[in-house]
């Protein structure tokens, strides 16, 4: 028997924000081997835990030209899959189809002023959908991101009736070639997952990515525990609004300019 | 009176068995009739060997995906060692059932051993499980399957060892599924 | 009064009417069970539900009956609870009509699940903040408390503990549905919820419900077995129903004039009271109307209630006014959309800002009429092979002030 092992070493650039999040740095595997058979390892960068020193969130400028909510929204079905379910049926339904972010206008009927924004799900900080949720699939991460384990999910839909944001959705249908990277299926809830897979590497959601490349910094992503981040710093600086905050909900998206 | 409280209680048991069966009866595969061959699942195309060692792959894969995708989902922690994407980049095989044979998968590569042992997993219900971009970025570039992978890479020294694991009547057989 | 002498037997269960009762009834949970498999394969959108009505007709079927499943144990709690000997020949059917109808309710709520097949997860996992959670744990303690209950009243040596037994079983089930009703009452997000008197509202209506499927199973249980039903203790649960009825539309009387004190409300019971087309309907005509002033008007009209038709009637009655009652809160508060910007017109592609319709489909009625089907199947089957019932009911056996006639 031969025992051949082979180490594997951190050599590939890892970005500023990324290196913050290693704490494993590198998984290497060690192998012993059968007869007659050579090794494979992995290697990739560890992330994680995540841990309350942050907090993600989100601001929004409601004052922002509508159509870069469209631009948001065809985003974020590009990236996680949604919003197109219907391709097996064949036929779109309004109302079962999932919709992770919608475009949402408002219009005061007395003065008659208007103003349009995105909503999605508000990754509050004492989030109703996880109270209610009978098996804890519903969930928030201790980064305040806040997420539906698919895994152990029932399907019981209290978390979609808990909601004050109506953000999640019931897969109603058949899913199929879900990316990679997001998992969706029939009959568990979803809903926006504010890119975790992204967020985790460094990188900024898909909304915030789009609307960035087209020139608009509409929605800011960022550590809201971190004074010197740009979003901390727009939010000490302008008044910024909470959708429900009544409800002292705490959510996540800070809008201003409604 | 003795008899119909025993009735009662006997009664009771089968509630409760009716209850449970309901939940594991939705879940079961039918079980097949007659002879079953054994499973010839296809070598990785790509590597030569897997994170651990095939016979702790072989028992324990499962507890492996299970607590890590509870850390990956939970808690954020990505890129260890375990992972069903790792899985697809190397186990993904095509099959003339899926998409007409066009798409390399990790469906017939796991149902390989699963449908001989009569095990009903719900991955797919979720993962996709096909190779798509984005499913092997971290580890390396993309490979496409050869056609005749099987005939290339196929070890048999490993299929040798692979039935000799499953066949009961083999010295070492038996321990496993 | 001197030791019971009442006589429990088992039913015969042999003619044709029973077996054609007993077919029905799992043809109709077979019913349901196969609407299950279909809206497994093909998910929900074969239902009537939607993203912004998550919780449909099944759930209409599975409140009902889970309340109505903790108000069928109230004859057994009267009798030993609160000393009403006159109700304790029924105490062993209506501890079973409890099971059964929880057993009913719970099968719907299960079927609807979007994974039924993880019922085991909903088993082994809890999240204990979760009023859903806490309520697996009432429903499953119900069940073995209940039956716990039961067996004691008929096992010989254990009958010195049934009282203690049934007064545990009798707290159990008011936290059984005061769970059921902050099911609703918890939900902050929507205003024809979030408010503490669903527990109580819920209680009252689980006494109404609970007692007029129990009235029923009495009346048809002794009338096709051929054993004698006196008008005294028809009586006794006509008044007590009664009473009840009213007790349920005092809560439903307190929660709608509370929420038009509060101008935050007015939208939600402008739509519940005036313009919420079914809703509105539902409410006057069938919940009001038909579901109590009606059943009231029969039971203490000297003419019909007196009958056991205007009793029966009566009780029909009220688990049809029941069941549109929780059609209004459970589908009305979903269709009456959430106040995302209060005091805003909103519109969205997501339905918000608008009422959201809702038209239930023919497979959610099957799994829901199919929980009602296998609670009966449950009772029926129960009295065949379990002596829960007396032989007679007559006035004689039960009325501790009987003199006999002639």
């Amino acid at each position: 028997m031969t025992d051949k092992t082979m180490n594997t070493v951190d050599s590939s650039p890892v970005d500023a924000t990324k290196r913050t999040l290693l704490k494993g740095g590198v998984a290497a595997a060690v192998i012993t081997l059968a007869p007659g058979i050579t090794l494979r390892t992995v290697e990739a960068a560890v992330t994680g835990p995540a841990t309350q020193a942050k907090r993600w969130g989100m601001l929004i400028d409601a004052t922002a030209p509508e159509g870069v909510w469209d631009l948001a929204v065809e985003a974020c079905k590009a990236e996680q899959g949604w919003g197109s379910d219907h391709n097996k049926s064949g036929k779109a339904n309004a109302a079962t189809d999932p919709q992770w972010i919608r475009k949402v206008s408002i219009k005061n009927p007395k003065t008659g002023a208007k103003a349009s924004l995105p909503v999605m799900c508000q990754h509050c900080a004492n989030p109703p959908c996880v109270d209610v949720c009978p098996t804890g699939a519903s969930m928030k991460r201790e980064d305040g991101i806040v997420l539906v384990d698919k895994h152990i999910c029932i399907g019981c839909r209290y978390c979609m009736m808990a909601c004050p944001y109506s953000a999640r959705s019931f897969v109603h249908e058949p899913v199929e070639m879900q990316k990679p990277h997001m998992p969706r299926g029939k009959g568990t809830v979803e809903g926006c997952t504010m890119c975790v897979h992204r967020v985790d590497k460094g990188q900024q959601p898909a909304c915030v990515e789009a609307l960035n490349k087209a020139g608009s910094d509409a929605i800011m992503f960022g550590d809201l525990n971190d004074p010197k981040s740009d979003i901390s710093r727009a939010v000490s600086k302008y008044v910024t609004q909470r959708i429900r905050a009544d409800l002292g909900v705490e959510p996540g998206v800070h809008y201003r300019g409604i | 009176m003795r008899s119909a409280s025993r009735i009662l209680s006997l009664t009771i048991l089968g509630f409760a068995i009716v209850i449970m069966g309901l939940g594991s009866g939705l879940s079961a595969a039918p079980a097949q009739a007659g002879e079953v061959p054994l499973p010839n699942p296809a070598k990785a195309f790509k590597g030569e060997q897997c994170v651990e060692p095939i016979d702790v792959m072989r028992r324990d894969h499962f507890e492996f995906l299970k607590h890590q995708r509870d850390e990956t989902l939970r808690e954020g922690i990505r890129g260890k060692k375990y992972s069903l994407n790792a899985c697809i980049d190397c186990h993904a095989v095509t099959s003339p059932d899926i998409a007409g044979g066009k798409l390399r998968t990790l469906k017939p590569f796991c149902a390989e051993c699963h449908s001989y042992a009569a095990v009903s997993i719900d991955c797919f219900e979720c993962h996709s499980g096909a190779v798509q971009p984005g499913i092997g970025s971290e580890i390396g570039k993309q490979s496409a399957l050869p056609p005749n992978h099987e005939q290339l890479k196929a070890d048999k020294a490993l299929i040798t060892l692979l039935k000799g694991h499953l066949d009961p009547t083999s010295p070492q057989g038996g321990t496993g599924q | 009064m001197a030791a019971d002498t009442t006589i429990y037997k088992e039913i015969e269960g042999k003619g044709g009417d029973y077996y054609s009762l007993v077919g029905w009834l799992a043809v109709m949970a077979a019913a349901g069970f196969g609407s299950m498999l279909y809206m497994e394969h093909y998910g929900h959108v074969v239902t009537g539900m939607t993203n912004a009505v998550v919780w449909g007709t099944p759930h209409v079927f599975a409140v009902f009956l889970i309340v109505a499943a903790s108000g069928a144990l109230n004859i057994a709690s009267i009798s030993s609870v609160f000393g009403k000997t006159q109700y304790k020949p029924l105490a062993r059917l209506s501890t079973i009509t409890a099971v059964a109808l929880l057993a009913g309710g719970l099968m719907v709520l299960l079927l609807d699940l979007g994974r039924p097949d993880r019922l085991i997860v909903a088993m082994t996992k809890y999240n204990f903040k979760s009023i859903f959670a806490w309520n697996i744990i009432l429903y499953s303690g119900f069940f073995v408390i209940v039956l716990t209950y039961l067996w004691m009243m008929m096992e010989r040596r254990m009958v010195p503990y049934s009282k203690k037994m049934g007064l545990l079983a009798f707290v159990w089930r008011l936290a059984l549905t005061t769970g059921t009703g902050s099911i609703f009452g918890f939900l902050v997000a929507r205003p024809g919820y979030d408010a503490a008197i669903m527990a109580p509202m819920f209680i009252a209506m689980s006494f109404a419900f609970g007692l007029a499927i129990f009235i029923l199973v009495v009346n048809v249980a002794y009338r096709a077995s051929n054993r004698p039903l006196g008008d005294f203790i028809l009586f006794e649960m006509r008044n007590l129903l009664g009473v009840f009825i009213a007790a349920a539309l005092y809560f439903t009387v307190t929660q709608h004039l509370t929420n038009l004190y509060a101008a935050e409300h007015a939208g939600i019971e402008a739509f519940i009271l005036w313009d919420g087309g079914i809703y509105t309907f539902f409410f006057w005509v069938v919940q009001i109307g038909l579901g109590a002033l009606f059943p009231l008007a029969l039971l203490f009209n000297p003419a019909t209630g007196r009958s056991c038709q205007g009793i029966m009637i009566a009780s029909i009655l009220v688990i049809v006014g029941g069941l549109a009652q929780l059609y209004i809160i459970i589908i009305g508060g979903q269709a009456f959309p959430i106040p995302l910007f209060p005091g805003m017109e909103v519109s969205s592609s997501f339905f918000d800002g608008a009422v959201h319709p809702y038209v239930p489909s023919l497979l959610e009625i099957l799994l829901g009429l199919s929980g009602m089907a296998v609670s009966l199947l449950i009772i029926a089957i129960a009295v065949k092979y379990l002596p829960l019932m007396p032989t007679s009911l007559s006035d004689a056996k039960v009325d501790p002030n009987h003199v006999a006639a002639e």
